[in-house]
Formats: C-alpha cells, sequence, structure tokens
C-alpha cells in the first residue's frame, strides 16, 4: 500500500487474498458487529425512524432534482457571506485550485479534517507534489497516514488496524512527522489517544492553513456543516487563517429545516449516537472569528453524469454514514482495501463505477461483489435500494448500453471477459423458453448422473473446491408429474 | 380456488422431492394443486447477473402458464420475490427503454398479486399454521435473505414450525446472515462467498441440530454442499419436506428422515 488505490487487482482476487488474512478478519469482524448492534438500538429507540428515513430520502431526491438552482443559490450565499466559491469538473482541476490557494497563502503546511471529497480526488499526493505537506487530524486517519497505508472504511479508516497495530505505527513512526510517541507507550485505548492529542496539538496551532470537507451546505444561507466525534474538526475549522473546504456537489440541501432530518439520521446510522458530538457550522467569514479567508471548492468528478442515470442516481442521496458498511456480510469478509476506491463497502460497489466509470476492471468487478443480501439497502437511512443499483450495473457492465461522461451521451460496449457467459446465459435461456428442450437436458442429467465428477473442471471448479455439489436426481419434477399425474388438464 | 404450483427450475431439476411435498401437502390441507407444464424459470438468475433482456421472455411465459389460476405457490423465497419486485421493474424498464413495454406490464399485473411463496400462502391465504406435519428432530432454521428481507416472512416459518410435532427447534446464532450463495456470486467471488458459508455452517454445527431449514433450495444447495464436504452429521431440508412428513409417512417407510432421500441421498 503506498497512498494510492491504482493499479489495484479485480475484487475477487483482492478478496481472495484478504479473506485468508485470519487476524484482519477478526478485526473487521469484531468491529463491524459492535456497532451494527448499538445501530440497531439507536435507531430503535425512534418511532418515526421510518418516517425520518422517507424524508430524508424525499429531500435528497427533490434537491437533485433541482441541483443546479440549489448550487447556484449556495454560491450566492457564500458570496454574501464573505466566501469565495470554486467550481471544479473532475478530482484534477480541485487538486489544482487547491494547490494554488495555498501556495497564495505561502504556507507549506496544512492541516486536514476527515474529507472523503479529498480521499476521492486524491488531494494529499498533489500537494505533496506542489511540496505541500497535509497532516491527517483526525485519529483514524493520522494511523493511515502514519502507517503510510491507505483508508478502510468510510467512518473507521482504520478499521482494519488493532490495538497493537497501532501502538507498532505511533511508536516507529510519530517522530517523522513531528512529535514522538511517549516513551513505554503502551497499546492502552487512553495512552493511545493521549499520545495522539500530544502529537496533533502541535499542528494545530502552527497551522496556518485548514482543508475540510463538508456533510451538507445549507443552500439558503450559505452553512457549511462538519459532522465529527473528536474535537480535530473543531480544531481545522477555527484556528487557522484560511479555509479551504472541498465538498462534493450532491451535499447541499435547501434549508436548515432540511437539515434538521439528517442531524437525526446520520449520527445514530453512523455511529449509534442519539446526537453528535462536535457538529461545527459556519457561514462564510466573520471579522476577529475563525479563519479570515474562506475558500469553497465545489466538485463534480462524475456525479452530475451518476445524475443523468435514473436508476444510479439514488447513490447521491448517500450521506457517507457507513451503516451500510457495517452490516455488509462481503465487506466484513474482503475488508475495505478490496475495493481500490476511498469508497468501499456497498455504497462504494455502487458509487465508484459511476463516479469513475467501468473501464478498468477493477471498476467493472465491483457491482458483483454482492450477495444481493439486501441488508445495506434495510440499514440505509436516506433508503438508498443498493441492491437494485448493483444490478443495474452488471446489466452496464456485461451488455454495455448508454451512459453520460463528462456531460455527454455516449453508448458503452459490453465489458470484457463476460462472453463465455453471455453465451450460457443465452442458451440457458433458450432452454427455459423451450421447456421440450430443459426436459431433454434433465433426462440427460438424470441418466448420466452416476459419471457426474465429484469435482467440477474449468469454472465450475469455483463451485466445487469448497462444496460438494448436488447429486441430479433419477428423474426430474416434471417427469414425475407427466408420469404419475398424466398432462396438467387445459395445457 | 385454482391453485398452481410453480416448483422453479432448481427444484424441478435438482429437488424433485420438494415439489412433491408441496403436493402431498396441500393436498392434505384439502387444496388441488396444479402443474401447468409451460412454466419454467423466473428467470432470476440470469436478472441479477446483468441479462435483464432475457428475462423477459421469462415473464410473458411465467404469465402464460399460470394466468388461469388464482394462486401461484412456490417453495422458493428468492423466487417469489424476483417475481413480485423485479417483474414490474422489467416492465418499467422495457418502458423506459422506448420498447413497447405493456404486455410486460400486464404480465406483471397478473402475476404479482398471485404469487404467494409456501409459507406465506399456508399462513395468509389457509390461515393455519398447524398443518398436521410429524418430524421427531432437532432443526435449527436458517431465514434467507429474500426471504427476510425483500418478502418480510417474518415469523411465518417458525410459526410452521413451532407447530410440528416431535420437532424441536434450535436457535441459529446469527441467523439473519446472508450464508453467502447468492446465485453466480457463489462462483464469481467464490472466497468471499466460502468465507461467509464457513461461518454459517459453523453456526448451524453449534446448534447440534440434525438438519438445517429454509424457504429456499438454492441456500441449502451452498449450504448443504459445505457441510457434506466437511462431513457434518446436519443435513439440509426444505420447509416443504418437514411440513409434509406426518407420522405415517414416518412409520410407513422412511427409516431416515425426509431430506436424506432421493434428490439429496
Amino acid at each position: 500500500m503506498s497512498g494510492t488505490y491504482l493499479g489495484m487487482p479485480a475484487f475477487p482476487a483482492a478478496a481472495a487474498s484478504s479473506t485468508q488474512d485470519a487476524r484482519l478478519r477478526a478485526n473487521l469482524r469484531y468491529a463491524t458487529h459492535t456497532i451494527r448492534d448499538k445501530r440497531a438500538k439507536a435507531v430503535a429507540e425512534l418511532d418515526d425512524w421510518a418516517r425520518l428515513r422517507a424524508a430524508g430520502a424525499a429531500v435528497k431526491d427533490r434537491t437533485l432534482r433541482h441541483l443546479d438552482h440549489y448550487l447556484e443559490q449556495l454560491e450566492e450565499s457564500v458570496a454574501a457571506a464573505g466566501g469565495q466559491v470554486h467550481w471544479a469538473a473532475d478530482a484534477a482541476e480541485a487538486n489544482a485550485i487547491v494547490a494554488r490557494l495555498v501556495r497564495e497563502t505561502g504556507e507549506r503546511e496544512v492541516v486536514k479534517v476527515k474529507s472523503m471529497a479529498t480521499q476521492e480526488t486524491g488531494l494529499n499526493r498533489a500537494l505533496a507534489e506542489a511540496g505541500i505537506t497535509a497532516y491527517e487530524t483526525d485519529l483514524a486517519e493520522l494511523i493511515v497516514q502514519l502507517g503510510d497505508d491507505l483508508p478502510s472504511h468510510i467512518l473507521v479508516p482504520a478499521i482494519h488496524r488493532n490495538r497493537g497495530e497501532i501502538r507498532d505505527i505511533f511508536r516507529e513512526r510519530m517522530g517523522r512527522w513531528g512529535r514522538p510517541a511517549p516513551e513505554g507507550l503502551s497499546d492502552a485505548p487512553g495512552e493511545l489517544a493521549e499520545a495522539a492529542r500530544l502529537h496533533l496539538r502541535e499542528k494545530f496551532l502552527d497551522a496556518k492553513v485548514g482543508i475540510s470537507g463538508a456533510n451538507f451546505m445549507v443552500a439558503e444561507t450559505g452553512t457549511l456543516v462538519v459532522v465529527e466525534s473528536e474535537g480535530n474538526g473543531r480544531m481545522c475549522l477555527t484556528l487557522p487563517e484560511t479555509l479551504i473546504s472541498v465538498v462534493g456537489i450532491e451535499k447541499v440541501v435547501p434549508t436548515w429545516q432540511d437539515l434538521e432530518i439528517f442531524l437525526q439520521l446520520l449520527p445514530r446510522s453512523s455511529t449509534a449516537e442519539r446526537m453528535n458530538p462536535y457538529t461545527s457550522m459556519w457561514t462564510g467569514t466573520t471579522d476577529g472569528d475563525g479563519p479570515r479567508t474562506f475558500h469553497l471548492v465545489l466538485l463534480d468528478n462524475g456525479r452530475t453524469d451518476t445524475l443523468a442515470d435514473t436508476v444510479g442516481r439514488q447513490a447521491l442521496r448517500c450521506i457517507r454514514c457507513s451503516a451500510c458498511l457495517n452490516v455488509c456480510p462481503v465487506y466484513e469478509r474482503a475488508g475495505g482495501h478490496a475495493y481500490g476506491s476511498a469508497y468501499p463497502g456497498p455504497i462504494g460497489a455502487i458509487l465508484t463505477p459511476q463516479l469513475r466509470g467501468t473501464a478498468s476492471e477493477l471498476d467493472a468487478s465491483l457491482p458483483y461483489a454482492s450477495s444481493l443480501c439486501g441488508a445495506c439497502y434495510e440499514v440505509c437511512p436516506v433508503a438508498i435500494d443498493i441492491p437494485e443499483v448493483l444490478v443495474h450495473l452488471r446489466e452496464r457492465v456485461v451488455q454495455g448500453g448508454k451512459v453520460t461522461r463528462r456531460g455527454v451521451k455516449t453508448v458503452l460496449k459490453p465489458a470484457k471477459g463476460h462472453a463465455a457467459e453471455r453465451a450460457a446465459m443465452r442458451a440457458a435461456g433458450f432452454a427455459f423458453d423451450h421447456p421440450g428442450v430443459l426436459r431433454a437436458g434433465q433426462r440427460l442429467a438424470g441418466r448420466t448422473r452416476r459419471l457426474h465428477p465429484r469435482r467440477l473442471p474449468g469454472p465450475g471448479h469455483a463451485w466445487s473446491d469448497t462444496r460438494d455439489l448436488p447429486p441430479v436426481p433419477a428423474e426430474s419434477f416434471r417427469d414425475w408429474w407427466r408420469r404419475t399425474r398424466g398432462e396438467e388438464r387445459g395445457k | 380456488m385454482r391453485v398452481a404450483l410453480f416448483v422453479t427450475c432448481i427444484n424441478d431439476t435438482l429437488h424433485p422431492d420438494t415439489g412433491r411435498a408441496v403436493i402431498t401437502l396441500l393436498e392434505r390441507l384439502g387444496v388441488e394443486v396444479g402443474f401447468p407444464e409451460e412454466q419454467s424459470c423466473c428467470g432470476q438468475p440470469q436478472y441479477n447477473t446483468g441479462y435483464r433482456h432475457l428475462t423477459e421472455p421469462l415473464v410473458r411465459r411465467f404469465d402464460r402458464a399460470f394466468r388461469d389460476y388464482d394462486y401461484v405457490v412456490t417453495p422458493s423465497g428468492s423466487c417469489a420475490a424476483m417475481v413480485r419486485d423485479n417483474y414490474p421493474r422489467i416492465a418499467e424498464r422495457a418502458a423506459a427503454e422506448g420498447r413497447d413495454g405493456r404486455d410486460l406490464a400486464d404480465a406483471a399485473a397478473s402475476a404479482v398479486p398471485k404469487t404467494y411463496e409456501l409459507t406465506e400462502f399456508l399462513v395468509d391465504v389457509l390461515k393455519v399454521t398447524d398443518v398436521g406435519a410429524y418430524y421427531p428432530h432437532t432443526v435449527t432454521y436458517h431465514p434467507t435473505c429474500h426471504g427476510l428481507r425483500m418478502l418480510r416472512l417474518g415469523d411465518r416459518p417458525r410459526r410452521l414450525l413451532e407447530h410440528v410435532k416431535g420437532l424441536e427447534l434450535r436457535e441459529l446464532p446469527g441467523a439473519e446472515e446472508c450464508c453467502g450463495f447468492g446465485g453466480t456470486f457463489a462462483v464469481k467471488n467464490a472466497a468471499v462467498s466460502a468465507a461467509m458459508g464457513a461461518d454459517k455452517v459453523r453456526a448451524v454445527r453449534e446448534t447440534g441440530a440434525e438438519a438445517v431449514c429454509t424457504v429456499d433450495n438454492s441456500c441449502l444447495l451452498h449450504i448443504g454442499g459445505m457441510l457434506r464436504r466437511e462431513g457434518a452429521a446436519a443435513r439440509p431440508v426444505h420447509i416443504a419436506e418437514i411440513l409434509a412428513a406426518t407420522e405415517a409417512t414416518t412409520k410407513a417407510g422412511a427409516r431416515e428422515p425426509a431430506g436424506t432421500e432421493g434428490s439429496r441421498r
């Protein structure tokens, strides 16, 4: 791992190796089961959860339908409050804008509050290339950064690490980035947190530039909202002189009244908290209070294209709570890195192939990284029907079809490597639509059943490596019916 | 009331015992059951793998096969969910693609309200929970994902099992977690599927039950295949075969209980 998802293998190959990592499996099982049980209790406390969820989905849908209007309203509100708005069509443009804004301050270091959007654009790497060092201040992001690692979870980026591993990373790496870990650091949670506090405190006090994302942007007032639970966000948002926020365009909500819904849905879904611990809100700039300069970089990077897809667009409702990761049996076994994106888990499996397209082998494999068990849809606080979108994207992979790329409608070709499957599906389709052919096939299988191998050759070994084959009965149901009951009357 | 069995392609080909059990059970409850031979597959494997267009002829075929019936009963949660959740969607998408989706919409409108998974039909339509079954074994019940989350079967299967004489129900730890089958997922992501299956099989073995029961043979294909590979004593049994068993059939010939003979050997 070296801070980039580029060149990673397709999901099945990555997962085949991560499922063999016993420590990773144990870390993930413990963490996801703990948080999923807590979430279930926190959600069960509210009688009106189903209505809140429906309201959240409806507000997001309405806003997305009129996204152009609300974004322009937001731009006006932010400008009126003393902020400057920049529009970034893609990751490269967003990174270039941020690097330029930082250079213009004359600073060479920035502090960051955890932001999915800047993970998505690979901002830290772009800043490093521009000679700017970005310090992550979220505890888990700090662990990931010090370990030269990649995040594996939306909310808990170091969920794949246990306490012992974190202690080792702190001991070995903290000194290279700033204040070293205290002598004799143990793996007690309190000691680890204190080491991080001491290390980060220096960064907060020195920083002149802060970089953030945002969970929500309120169009009517131009207010940005960051929801976090460590207080590092509050530091990054208030102490620096310049604040630069990089936010996906789908994060806008029309009014404060709408915000009320999401500030109930998000904490219970993500951390199982009734109320979020640190909710920071700011509107442009205020003399003598917080940053003097505020820049908002609005990021598209495939979102408008996603919006053009009537089935897939519901993925843009996502409020990044990560409840779907915590209930996903596939995520629990494969781990977040196998998804090769800042967005792992079920939401990543539908978001990444839409934002990045399905051209790479990895991105084309993501829609299949699910057993379609539906647990994700059930817990999603904005009712994204993830299985529906997964199946829709599978269709895009095997059949191609109309998509929008950078605002232009084009027709995708089917992905490579599905020719044999397509032929098999067509043959099965033919047999199922010609019951005489189906019956002949069943009889052939029944007569030859003593000759069937215990293990399958070729691609079939994927089944028979771990499971016995079902024995084929001598007689199919339809043959039994015909033999014992005769032709169905009237048919 | 004209009732048809939609046996499903997997049961037809690999588990005819399950289909026979549904016939036995429903006839014992006084229901006359037909089997229109025009039926084949609901289209779920194709649909869920991304071949939606290949399912369209099967939607029309389903409707043709069952048009004259008031109820279509199927011993499969996921095939019932395919009809109810996805048939209307298939029609909508065809229309959205500028094709005439009216025949598909008609087919869906006819199929959706009358299609019932077996335990739904027993509890909601026939309004029975005691079907007079006898099955003197320890059983653990795995609620399949599509039964649990798409059909919302709730406690229907459990209520039926609780009324089976001689049956002792054992709680399955982590029951609501997917077994890892997932159709083509089982081969496309074989490693993750096997890891999920291994956890499910461990949970089944922990119960000490003689049998693991579900409303779907497709999940049992995976769970049972792993149990057998491990040489475990627990065997997979479809709920229909438990509900069809009586003291008479148990004494009459079956030295072994349902699920160990015929299709599953």
